[in-house]
């Protein structure tokens, strides 16, 4: 089905976050003539402070794949990794991330990638990702790898044992490898300095995050979501710049929520909001716009969701700390979402519900996500006999455009959208 | 001593008893005896049998059960083996067991423990989380600290204290355990044809529900026959398996690959029981450092554990040419991430190394195997015409 897309309305804080991530790109496609050094990674779990404490630039490579779902390219990047071996049944992140390395490395915006100088593999709540860097690390020959092994929340709580086991790696394996490859010595006071931005921006974040609390909410927590997520999961948490973002961006909420606003869409504000729901899983990207216009048809909003805690869960109260940068580092990592039990998940989620209001709970499950996927139907189960809402359940795939079946997904969210809608009907009449 | 074909019924029958009626009666025979269910790949089985405990490995239904259940809880793109797995958690086959491990393998397994948790199945229930750092100080002191929660976990149940005196007795009867089932896949190095693949995966799978004082026995029987000249060669290929280390590939698919043609000369099916490679010292006051430093230092190619440092690409084609081996089949599980992310490295070592290979794929409940019968027919025969 073809819509006729109209003009995106873009809100201060999109600009300026359009400009940072520019400036990003531009600066890794000159990196041959700054001689700035480059660290591949992963969004769970990022060391960016880190990173950024040494000038180097981050680059990575579920951003690159899911940019590329978005501007429709992964399919033949995908199709290429296939050719080679890979398994339809995999990832479809890492099969877009080596086709598009076997085509030139060409990022989003259309400039070149540079290669890594080093690989930073923070294995945080995905086996995957290992096996995603062992591959890199072939393609890549001699660039070197660090291994920072994240332990699992397997008790649902963070342990000393597994702070110590993560902070030596990072003295003895990480910041060595990032000294050799930056040639700079480390600068604890440095990271030390950055952390207070980290937290000044998570304290926003959440802040942000939290106005869905409201009737109506101002914000959509998930797809609108994902972008409020973006500066600080992936190159600038730690930054100056991402301070500025997250200060713009609460400024534009809270006037929002004083005018009783909806959310902006991609077609403008939504005027009334029928359904508040919860969201577990990430979105698919390959048709991101189609996929949340069926929602704001509907005059459904997310008003939580745990993808947008991928890359931390700041409400549950984490923050970055000065005080101890690397003790603070490794509870970040083990913090993520996908590194919480089963358990903890469906705590946090029946929370949600309970916090945010919610009328219901759904699920996106991703066919290539096993650390989101696996599970889901009983964290289904469990949220709709714990919080009694009405539950619902979709399946795609985050860029493989080939497992988005629209008429599929659709008839299911009315279907849903019905329960929902009777179901209010029939707690009015009992009311 | 028993004749080879009444010890191989019996291991097939034990294999696949999805109730594990001989565990839970070795269990019930003595008040502080316990049953520990542990899934794919590898524990340090060592560490339960040192308190009165029997280790039981779960390695799914197979084509044994039907899946009503299970089917409820996965979607049909993750693998086979977590949905027959609770399949037999809500049916009856898992009562008795006291706790479950689930060793860091993949997402799908680390989720399952998580299931078994909300679902209180066992009184407790942990995901066994390896070291991907092989620094004895580092990785290895976090996987002391994982194992002494399991100790601690058992203690619980019946206040059994593991000393270093039992500790060292348990290596000893795995160590034991380990060489024999080695013994036979020498013996089947130099003669394949006088023990089948899938007897021999019969016999190693048995040992997985039954105390290894036992199986020991077994397999010596096993060897002493298995040291005659008995049965007859084939014109066969051989072949070295790939990538079936997890959800394990119905028996029916082994059969047909050595109906095929293939000599089946080494495999991945039961990874776990062959883990370390070579002894663990069983003589020092340190046993569990033993056991920590076995894994980090003897661990086998492995699609669980980070290997830049020592890419298994080379180590199976090392083990192909060692094993002489006129080919590779590289057999995984749909849906296995860890395998068939593995898959196109390993091929590409292979076409560096000139070593023939195949590919395909099955569940462990997969039924039909005349397009890999043929497959594998024709590899036979392409290796035995051109090669």
């Amino acid at each position: 089905m073809k819509t006729e897309q109209q003009e995106v309305i873009k809100e201060k804080s999109m600009l300026i976050q359009k400009d940072m991530l520019s400036n990003l790109f531009k600066e890794l496609s000159n990196t041959h003539q700054t001689g700035k050094k480059v660290v591949y990674t992963f969004v769970p779990g990022n060391l960016t402070e880190l990173i950024l404490a040494f000038d180097m630039l981050p680059v990575y490579p579920e951003i690159n794949a899911l940019q590329s779902g978005m501007r429709k390219k992964s399919a033949s990047y995908i199709r290429e990794a296939e050719k080679i071996g890979f398994s339809e049944d995999v990832c479809t992140y890492v099969k877009c991330d080596i086709g598009m390395m076997l085509n030139g490395n060409v990022g989003p915006t259309g400039e070149k990638l540079p290669p890594p100088d080093l690989l930073l593999l923070s294995y945080t709540g995905c086996f995957t990702f290992m096996k995603w860097f062992e591959n890199l690390a072939r393609l890549y020959p001699g660039v070197p790898v660090a291994m920072l092994h994240t332990p699992y929340q397997e008790d649902g709580c963070i342990t000393q044992d597994q702070i110590d086991y993560m902070v030596k790696q990072l003295k003895e394996e990480v910041i060595p490898k990032m000294e050799m490859v930056s040639g700079k010595k480390f600068d604890m006071e440095r990271l030390s300095k950055m952390m207070i931005n980290s937290a000044e921006s998570e304290d926003l974040l959440v802040k942000i995050l939290e106005t869905a609390k409201n009737k109506p909410s101002p914000i959509d927590a998930y797809f609108a979501g994902v972008y409020y997520i973006g500066p600080m999961f992936t190159a600038f948490r730690g930054t100056d710049e991402a301070v500025g973002y997250y200060t713009e961006l609460n400024n534009e909420i809270q006037e929002r929520l004083s005018l009783g606003l909806g959310p902006i869409t991609p077609e403008g504000e939504l005027k009334e909001e029928k359904f508040r729901l919860v969201v577990e899983g990430p979105p698919n990207w390959t048709n991101f716009r189609e996929f949340w216009k069926i929602f704001y048809d509907m005059g459904a909003v997310i008003v939580a969701s745990s993808y947008t805690k991928v890359g931390g869960v700041y409400d549950l109260g984490f923050r970055h700390d000065y005080r101890e940068p690397l003790e603070s580092l490794s509870k970040y990592c083990m913090g993520c979402y996908t590194n919480m039990n089963l358990p903890q998940r469906v705590n946090l989620l029946a929370d949600y519900v309970k916090d945010y209001r919610a009328d219901g709970f759904l699920i996106n499950s991703i066919k290539s996500c096993n650390s989101f996927s696996a599970g889901q139907l009983m964290i289904m189960r469990e949220i709709e006999q714990k919080m009694e809402v009405p539950v619902g359940f979709i399946e795609s795939d985050l860029v493989d455009p080939r497992y988005f079946s629209y008429s599929n997904i659709k008839n299911r969210l009315e279907s849903f959208f019905q329960m929902l809608e009777q179901r209010k009907v029939i707690m009015a009449h009992e009311n | 001593m028993n004749n080879l074909s009444d010890i191989l019924d019996f291991c097939k029958d034990l294999a696949f008893d999805l109730h594990f009626k001989k565990a839970k009666k070795w269990k019930s025979s003595y008040e502080d005896r316990i049953l520990v269910g542990y899934f794919p790949i590898y524990f340090p089985r060592e560490i339960i049998h040192a308190v009165n405990g029997m280790p039981v490995g779960i390695m799914g239904t197979g084509d044994r059960k039907q899946i009503i259940k299970g089917d409820a809880y996965y979607q049909s793109y993750i693998c086979h083996l977590p949905r027959g797995v609770i399949e037999m958690a809500l049916d009856d086959n898992l009562n008795d067991f006291d706790g479950f491990i689930f060793p860091s393998i993949c997402d799908c397994i680390r989720n399952l423990s998580g299931m078994f948790k909300l679902a209180e199945k066992g009184k407790f229930q942990r995901y066994f989380d390896y070291p991907q750092n092989f620094d004895k100080a580092t990785g290895g002191l976090f996987y002391r600290n994982e194992m002494e929660k399991i100790i601690d976990d058992m203690y619980k149940i019946n206040k059994i204290k593991l000393t270093p005196e039992n500790l060292n007795n348990s290596i000893k009867l795995y160590n034991t355990n380990r060489r024999l089932i080695e013994e036979i896949y020498n013996i089947r190095q130099e003669f394949p044809w006088r023990l089948s693949a899938v007897d021999t995966y019969h016999v190693i799978r048995a040992g997985l529900s039954m105390p290894v004082e036992e199986h020991n026995l077994i397999i010596e029987e096993v060897i002493s026959h298995i040291s005659e000249d008995i049965g007859e060669q084939m014109d066969n290929i051989r072949v070295v398996i790939s990538g079936s280390f997890c959800e394990q590939p119905p028996v029916g698919l082994i059969k047909s690959i050595e109906m095929a043609g293939c000599y089946i000369v080494d495999d991945d099916f039961m990874l776990g029981s062959r883990w370390i490679q070579g002894d663990v010292r069983d003589d020092t006051a340190d046993p569990l450092g033993e056991l920590v430093n076995s894994y980090l230092t003897q661990s086998p190619i492995s699609s669980a554990v980070y290997d830049v440092d020592n890419p298994k690409g080379k180590r199976l084609v090392d083990l192909a040419q060692r094993r002489n081996a006129d080919g590779i089949i590289f057999s995984a599980a749909s849906f296995c991430d860890p395998a068939l992310l593995d898959r196109p490295e390993l091929q590409k070592e292979c076409d560096n190394s000139g070593i023939a290979y195949i590919t395909f794929q099955y569940h462990e409940n997969t039924g039909q195997f005349k397009m890999i019968k043929e497959q594998a027919g024709t590899f036979s025969d392409s290796i035995k015409l051109w090669v």
